[in-house]
């Protein structure tokens, strides 16, 4: 039996409530995966190469989206994943252009 | 659409957009998902207690009697600096928690509905009206189910009349995608109506 607490190397609970199922995850090219533990180091794997979601990382790792944001919380906090999270109007505000630009893309497909 | 390796990534600088398809049990959102998507559509297992809660913390993964639900999920890349992601999640009412769970940073919600069984598409609508996320309805419409006029639909369905309803077919992209301009639409519309906050 592993605490929760040492599957995602003890950082998770202040940043996890900032983790979307559409938040993408961009890896730090420089940070070595050395150290880590299992699941943090399959995450890694997964998204050096290029950027995915949270829900895409969960996919691919046969993992349940909770114990992934999890993880993926700890890789934020010590550096190795930056997030981006999805688009929501700021201060209850939308930003029109980006919403034209989704639009005519729409249309466009 | 053939999935690859080679397009299991997205753009490095795509700004993500989260829309969430809810809907009754077998009403298509699954379809309507794996029509837009251009990945293979996707399915996480999240696992719910019996009180409806989403299941948030390893902890709470054990000893609990929890149920397993699948999650749908698509992805569509729209230009270099957008990607939608789309998340089906069941409209029921036992499944209340995972929906409010998944309408958290969305920009909207697309509701599915078939006018053989309206009334189970409330649920949702409920609940995309109690998290005061902007939504449209989308009739998807089976061969054999009765057609309305508009005006019989609103009223069944008890929706205003600013509030977007439209028809559609979950197997066609190009019939698909209309729900999504008309959310869309509508987010841009109200948001000029609105004065600044």
């Amino acid at each position: 039996m592993v605490r929760s607490h040492t599957v995602t190397g003890g950082a998770a609970a202040a940043s996890r409530s900032a983790l979307d199922e559409a938040t993408l995850l961009v890896a730090d090219p420089h940070r070595s995966p050395a150290g880590l533990g299992a699941h943090a180091q399959r995450a890694m794997t997964l998204c050096r190469p290029g950027v995915l979601s949270v829900a895409e990382v969960a996919y691919h790792l046969r993992l349940p989206g909770a114990v992934v944001k999890m993880i993926v919380a700890g890789l934020v906090h010590s550096g190795h994943l930056s997030a981006r999270a999805p688009y929501t109007p700021a201060a209850g505000r939308h930003d029109l252009d980006f919403l034209q630009q989704v639009l005519d893309a729409l249309h466009k497909l | 659409m053939p999935y690859t390796n080679s397009d299991r990534y997205v753009p490095a600088a795509a700004r993500p957009v989260k829309i969430v398809v809810l809907g009754p049990f077998a009403v298509g959102k699954t379809t309507f998902i794996g029509t837009v998507s251009e990945i293979r559509p996707m399915h996480t297992e999240e696992r719910l207690t019996q009180a409806g809660q989403l299941v948030d913390d390893l902890d709470d993964l054990r000893g609990k009697s929890t149920t397993t639900v699948a999650m749908d999920f698509g992805r569509l890349t729209l230009t270099p600096d957008i990607v939608l992601y789309l998340f089906g999640a069941p409209g029921q009412t036992r499944f209340s928690g995972m929906a409010r769970c998944l309408m958290e940073g969305a920009l909207g919600g697309l509701v599915l509905a078939d006018t053989r069984r309206l009334d189970q598409s409330f649920p949702a609508i409920d609940l995309l009206e109690q998290a005061g996320l902007p939504y449209t309805v989308a009739i998807n419409h089976f061969a054999g189910a009765p057609l309305h006029r508009e005006a019989e639909l609103r009223e069944a369905l008890a929706l205003p009349g600013d509030r977007a309803l439209v028809s559609l077919d979950a197997r066609e992209l190009g019939s698909a995608k209309q729900g999504l301009i008309a959310l869309v639409t509508a987010i841009i519309t109200q948001s000029r109506l609105e004065p600044a906050r």
